[in-house]
């Protein structure tokens, strides 16, 4: 479910490059217009996240083989 | 006389020694000297003051305790007995525990250990890792039980729900707790998903607290790949794990609020982006716009032939209101110049005297009188006027020459 949206920290990287060059104003028009459309929908999705996010809390076990795993519970 | 063997000589001696109630528990001060250090882990010294010395000798199951390192010219009280080390008759002393003078002995093994590292190169700025700014999953290797794991997670959640929480129980204080810290930490090395981890316990005693100043937690923190953000204790508390790790957090609800961003702040910067694109494009636009209007108002771009037309228009009107100008000029000048001819030529007329009320008087013939003695009384002039002429009869003569008179 996570993996298909992009993650928070990349999508507020782009976001933030995408406020660095429509303010260096270089670029022609439509291309701006385009950004300025990924600008909105990065940063909607990054509020999305904020607003949706449940934290998920696990706890770090190794099991009888030896591997270090998760388990569901949170142990405390 | 009973003669006694060196042995039994000696066990009498050792005997001696190790009943007599002072000596079997004594508290002894001194400083270290001739310090040796046995493979085995036994330690041996010299413990001496200006006028006596005293052999010493703390064995590996005791000096192993010891969380500082007794060095020579260490002036140290010391606990222990009086026995005697049979194969070479010599008394020495026994030591259960060591204490430095001045200072407390987990006051000077944090120092000493601190400085070990240091010079190691353990503890420099160069081995730091940096902390991710938007970490999605955080580690905290620390007690399951205290109320600091529970400050953490809150701290967290209110501030970033993003982040995925993995805890890593492990005991904080005891005699087990450095090996099991280093497993935990270890642990999530392995496991490898953590962007960061949070080692800590709450507050307590220096001895409580005493796990996160050992070695290998310190050396563990130091090798792990995985960034650490050391939070043990109180905020005046300061352990050697916090110069290993790669921040140091005064407390754990501190790192907690380091190891996150905050929502509400994110939020608002979010906001901040969006206005700065907005505020740039709206910017390009008005540009844009202004340039075309400033192109659309330009005459050339709005009519192009009408521009041309109107161009040659009105050149036509100019030449048009030169020309009337010019022929009106011309006709005003020759009106004038025949208006001064005519006048002279008018001057010139007789018929222009006749007008000013002179008369032409003239005989039968038509000949013009000039003198009364052309004429006879009774004879007949004609006189010619300005309207019309008259048939006059003379009736008297004056020959009187008029001009003079």
């Amino acid at each position: 479910m996570q993996k298909k949206e992009k993650k928070f920290e990349d999508a507020l990287a782009r976001l933030e490059e995408v406020v660095k060059q429509l303010e260096d104003g270089q670029l022609p028009l439509e291309e701006s217009l385009e950004l300025y459309a990924e600008g909105i929908q990065l940063a909607n999705i990054c509020n999305k996240q904020l607003e949706t996010a449940e934290q998920r809390i696990n706890t770090l076990m190794t099991n009888e083989s030896g591997e270090v795993v998760l388990t569901d519970s949170q142990g405390f | 006389m009973r003669i006694l063997s060196v042995a039994n000589l000696t066990k009498y001696i050792k005997d001696r020694l190790e009943n007599d109630y002072l000596l079997t528990n004594l508290w002894v001060k001194g400083e270290i000297s001739n310090l040796k250090r046995h493979s085995s882990g036994h330690v041996y010294f010299t413990l001496k003051d200006d006028r006596s010395s005293v052999r010493a000798v703390m064995f590996r199951s005791k000096a192993y305790r010891l969380p500082f390192e007794p060095r020579n010219g260490m002036a140290v009280t010391i606990r222990g007995y009086i026995s005697v080390y049979a194969p070479i008759g010599s008394y020495q002393l026994y030591v259960e525990e060591m204490e430095p003078d001045g200072i407390g002995s987990l006051y000077l093994a944090f120092e000493q250990l601190k400085k070990k590292l240091q010079q190691e190169g353990l503890f420099h700025p160069d081995n730091k890792k940096q902390l991710p700014k938007y970490p999605s999953c955080i580690a905290i290797v620390t007690s399951p039980t205290g109320a600091a794991v529970k400050d953490m997670i809150k701290v967290i959640t209110g501030r970033w729900p993003l982040a995925r929480l993995v805890l890593v129980p492990v005991l904080v204080q005891g005699e087990f707790a450095p090996d099991d810290i280093c497993r935990g930490i270890k642990q999530v090395n392995q496991w490898g998903q953590a962007d960061v981890m949070i080692v800590g316990r709450g507050g307590g005693s220096l001895e409580e607290l005493w796990a996160f100043n050992s070695e290998i937690v310190a050396r563990t923190v130091a090798e792990s790949k995985t960034p650490i953000i050391s939070a043990v204790g109180h905020e005046t508390d300061v352990t050697i794990i916090d110069y290993a790790a790669d921040v140091r957090a005064a407390t754990p609800s501190n790192a907690a609020e380091m190891v996150v961003p905050d929502q509400q702040e994110m939020r608002r910067h979010l906001q901040i982006l969006l206005n700065r694109c907005s505020r740039a494009v709206t910017q390009q636009v008005k540009q844009h716009r202004v340039t075309l209007m400033r192109l659309q108002q330009s005459k050339a771009l709005k009519t192009p032939q009408r521009a041309i037309i109107d161009a040659r228009v009105q050149h036509v009107d100019m030449l048009q209101r030169e020309m009337v100008k010019n022929i009106r000029m011309i006709l005003t000048e020759k009106r004038s110049s025949m208006r001064e001819l005519a006048s002279s030529l008018n001057s010139l007329s007789p018929l222009a005297t006749l007008a000013r009320g002179y008369s032409l008087c003239s005989d039968q013939n038509g000949e013009l009188i000039k003198r009364a003695s052309d004429v006879t009384v009774g004879g007949y002039v004609q006189v010619k006027l300005h309207h019309g002429e008259l048939l006059c009869t003379v009736n008297d003569k004056n020959e009187k020459d008029t001009r003079k008179g």
